[in-house]
C-alpha cells in the first residue's frame, strides 16, 4: 500500500477507535448519575408507575451490558433515542436541525479568525519589535483573555442595541438568503473567532520568525526574489506547517465557544441543545449532543492530521 | 557517598532566581500583570472589608448608574455591583487555583508514573489521556456537571478532571527525557528508591514546564468557571461569581450597560494578568519548547 494511503488508513482507524471509546464513556458516565436517573429525568412530575413505564421504554429494566449493546446498535443505525422533554422528538432530528447551525457558526468564525490572524501574524513577524509588533501582541493577549460570552454581550450592546445595524438574536438558514444568514451569524462568529485568531496570529508570528532565519530563505533573498515572492512563495507555506497543527488543537476553542455563545444569541445549535438538555435533565439529548460535539472534534483533528501528512511527507513516513 | 548525594540534590535555584529578576526587569507586561494580580488577590482576601455593601443585599435603588454610593452601579434587584464583583473575585480565584491544584496533583502523578515505569502502565495511562484529549476541556466540564450536578465542589471536580490530561502530558514528556539523564542513572546506581528518584530527582527538574502549564491552566479554569456560571451550571445562585453576575445582568444590558461591562472586565483583567505572568515565566524558565512542543 502506498505510504500516503497507509498513513490515512491508520489515522482513520485510530479515530474510529477513539470515537468508540468516547461513545462508551459517554454511555457509562450517564449511569453514574447519583440516584435513579429516571427519577431525576422526571423530577417531581412522575410517580412510581411513570418511572417504571419510562424505565421499560428506555430499556433501563435490563442489565447495563444489554442496554449498552442495544444503545450501541441503535446508535450505529442513527437512532439516539427520543427526547424526554417537550414534544419528545427523536434526538437524531433535534441534532440534525442543530448541526448545520453550529457548523455555519464555527466555519464563519474560522474564516473571520484567519482573515484577522494571517495579516496580523505576517505584519508582526516582518516588523519584529516595532510598534506594529507590540500592538498585535497586545491585541492577541486581549483576544485570548476576553471571555467569548462577554465579547458577545459587548457586540450586542454596540451593534444591535445602540447602532441597530445587526440583529441581536436568532438564526436564519442560508437557504433564506445570504445576507439574513450572514447578518445573524457575524456577531456570534466574531465573539467565537477572536480568541482563535489570537492563537493563530501568535503561532504564525513565531513560526514565520523561525522560517525567515533559515538558510533557504537567505538563498531565496540572494537570488533577488521580490519581498512578495519571498513571503508568499517560500516563507508562508513553510511557516504554515506547525500552524495547521495548532489550528487542529485550537478548533476545540471554536466548538467550546459555540456552546456558550449560541446561548447568548439564542441560536439553537448543538451548544444550546446541550445546555437546554442539561437544564431540563433531558439525558438522551445531552448524550447525543456530547457525542456529536466529540465526533466533530475528533474528525476535524483527523482532517488536520491528514492535511499535515500531505504537506509534510516526514510525518506520514514516520 | 554523602558528597555525591549532596550533588544530586543540589539546587539550581540561585541561577534561576537571577534569571527571574533579569527577565522581570525587562518585561513591562509581566510587571503590570503581577501588579494587577496582587490587586485582585488583595481584593479577594479583604472583600468583606472592602465591599461597601453585602453582595446579596437588595435595595430599592435598582439599576442606578455609577455614583459615589455605588461606584459601579446596581443591578435589577438593587444589589451593589462593586460588592458583588469583589466577592466574586474570591470565588473565581479560589476555583481557578484549587482546580489547577487538583489537576496538577493527579496529572503529575499519572505523567511521572507513565513516563518513568513505561510498559503497560504507560500504555493504560496514555490511552486514558488520549481519550480525554478527544474532548474539548470545556465540553468535559459541562458533561461532568451534567452528570454530577451543579455546586462549588462539583464545579471544582469537573474542571479539575477536565485539565488532568494537560499536566499528565507535560509531566510524562519531561520524565521520559529526564529518566535518561546521568544523574538519574547515578541515583538508581546508588540504590535510591523509585519514589525518591521520581520525587526528589526527576520532579524538581521537570517543574519549570509544569509551572508554566499551571499558570496557563489557572486562566482557563477561571474562564471555564465563568462560562459554566454564565450558563447556569456553576456555583449556586446565591454565591456571586463573575459569570453569574453577567448572566443575571444579561437581560438588562440595553438599559444598564454597566451590568454587561464591569463583571466581564474583571474576568478579562485577571486572565490577561495571568497570561502576562505566564508569558514571563515561559521566558524566565526557558520552557517554550517543553510546553508547546
Amino acid at each position: 500500500m502506498a505510504p500516503v494511503a497507509s498513513y490515512m488508513l491508520r489515522r482513520l482507524i485510530g479515530s474510529i477507535i477513539v470515537m468508540w471509546a468516547v461513545a462508551t464513556l459517554v454511555f457509562f458516565m450517564l449511569r453514574l448519575v447519583p440516584g435513579d436517573p429516571v427519577a431525576a429525568m422526571l423530577a417531581d412530575a412522575g410517580g412510581p408507575d411513570e418511572i417504571e413505564a419510562m424505565k421499560r421504554s428506555l430499556g433501563l429494566d435490563r442489565s447495563v451490558f444489554v442496554q449498552y449493546v442495544i444503545w450501541f446498535q441503535n446508535m450505529l443505525q442513527g437512532d439516539l433515542g427520543s427526547s424526554i422533554y417537550g414534544s419528545r422528538a427523536a434526538v437524531t432530528d433535534v441534532l440534525t436541525q442543530a448541526i448545520p447551525r453550529t457548523l455555519s457558526l464555527s466555519l464563519l468564525a474560522f474564516v473571520i479568525a484567519l482573515v484577522i490572524a494571517l495579516p496580523a501574524g505576517i505584519l508582526s513577524a516582518t516588523r519584529r519589535n516595532s510598534a506594529t509588533d507590540t500592538t498585535v501582541s497586545l491585541l492577541a493577549f486581549l483576544g485570548l483573555s476576553m471571555p467569548d460570552f462577554w465579547l458577545a454581550i459587548l457586540l450586542i450592546i454596540v451593534f444591535a442595541a445602540n447602532l441597530q445595524w445587526l440583529p441581536a438574536i436568532g438564526y436564519v438558514p442560508l437557504a433564506e438568503g445570504v445576507w439574513p444568514w450572514f447578518s445573524h451569524l457575524i456577531l456570534p462568529a466574531i465573539a467565537i473567532g477572536t480568541a482563535f485568531s489570537a492563537i493563530i496570529a501568535r503561532m504564525i508570528r513565531s513560526s514565520l520568525l523561525e522560517v525567515l532565519k533559515s538558510d533557504y530563505m537567505r538563498t531565496a533573498r540572494a537570488k533577488g526574489l521580490t519581498p512578495w515572492m519571498l513571503m508568499f512563495g517560500h516563507a508562508l507555506p513553510n511557516a504554515m506547517i506547525p500552524v495547521i497543527t495548532v489550528i487542529g488543537i485550537a478548533f476545540a476553542l471554536l466548538i467550546s465557544g459555540a456552546v456558550v455563545v449560541e446561548n447568548v444569541f439564542a441560536i439553537k445549535g448543538l451548544g444550546r441543545v446541550l445546555i437546554e438538555g442539561i437544564l431540563n435533565r433531558d439525558y438522551p439529548v445531552v448524550q447525543g449532543a456530547v457525542l456529536v460535539v466529540s465526533a466533530i472534534f475528533v474528525f476535524s483533528n483527523l482532517i488536520v492530521d491528514l492535511l499535515y501528512g500531505v504537506i509534510d511527507p516526514r510525518i506520514r513516513l514516520n | 557517598m554523602s558528597d555525591i548525594t549532596q550533588n544530586l540534590d543540589s539546587d539550581p535555584q540561585p541561577k534561576r532566581r537571577s534569571r527571574f529578576r533579569a527577565t522581570l526587569v525587562r518585561d513591562r507586561k509581566a510587571q503590570a500583570g503581577l501588579a494587577v494580580l496582587l490587586l485582585f488577590v488583595i481584593g479577594a482576601i479583604f472583600a468583606p472589608l472592602l465591599a461597601p455593601f453585602d453582595p446579596n443585599e437588595m435595595t430599592l435603588d435598582m439599576m442606578s448608574g455609577l455614583s459615589w454610593t455605588h461606584p459601579l452601579g446596581t443591578d435589577d434587584l438593587g444589589r451593589d455591583l462593586l460588592s458583588r464583583i469583589l466577592h466574586g473575585t474570591r470565588v473565581s480565584l479560589f476555583i481557578g487555583v484549587s482546580t489547577v491544584g487538583i489537576a496538577l496533583a493527579i496529572g503529575i502523578a499519572l505523567g511521572l508514573v507513565a513516563g518513568y515505569f513505561g510498559g503497560w502502565l504507560d500504555l493504560i495511562i496514555m490511552r486514558y489521556i488520549d481519550l480525554q484529549w478527544a474532548f474539548p476541556n470545556f465540553i468535559i466540564a459541562v458533561y461532568l456537571v451534567a452528570v454530577f450536578g451543579t455546586g462549588l465542589l462539583n464545579v471544582i471536580v469537573a474542571l479539575s478532571l477536565a485539565f488532568v490530561d494537560d499536566f499528565a502530558r507535560v509531566a510524562r514528556s519531561m520524565t521520559l527525557s529526564l529518566r535518561e539523564e546521568q544523574y538519574v542513572d547515578a541515583a538508581r546506581t546508588l540504590g535510591f528508591s523509585k519514589a525518591r528518584t521520581l520525587f526528589i530527582h526527576i520532579l524538581p527538574n521537570a517543574v519549570a514546564p509544569i509551572i508554566v502549564q499551571a499558570t496557563v491552566s489557572v486562566s482557563y479554569a477561571i474562564l471555564g468557571e465563568a462560562s459554566l456560571s454564565f450558563l447556569g451550571l456553576g456555583v449556586d445562585a446565591y454565591t456571586p461569581t463573575w459569570g453569574l453576575i453577567l448572566a443575571d445582568g444579561r437581560g438588562f444590558i440595553t438599559q444598564a450597560w454597566w451590568l454587561g461591562v464591569f463583571p466581564g472586565l474583571a474576568i478579562m483583567l485577571v486572565v490577561l494578568a495571568i497570561n502576562f505572568v505566564g508569558d514571563w515565566l515561559r521566558d524566565a524558565l526557558d520552557v517554550r519548547q517543553a510546553v508547546e512542543g
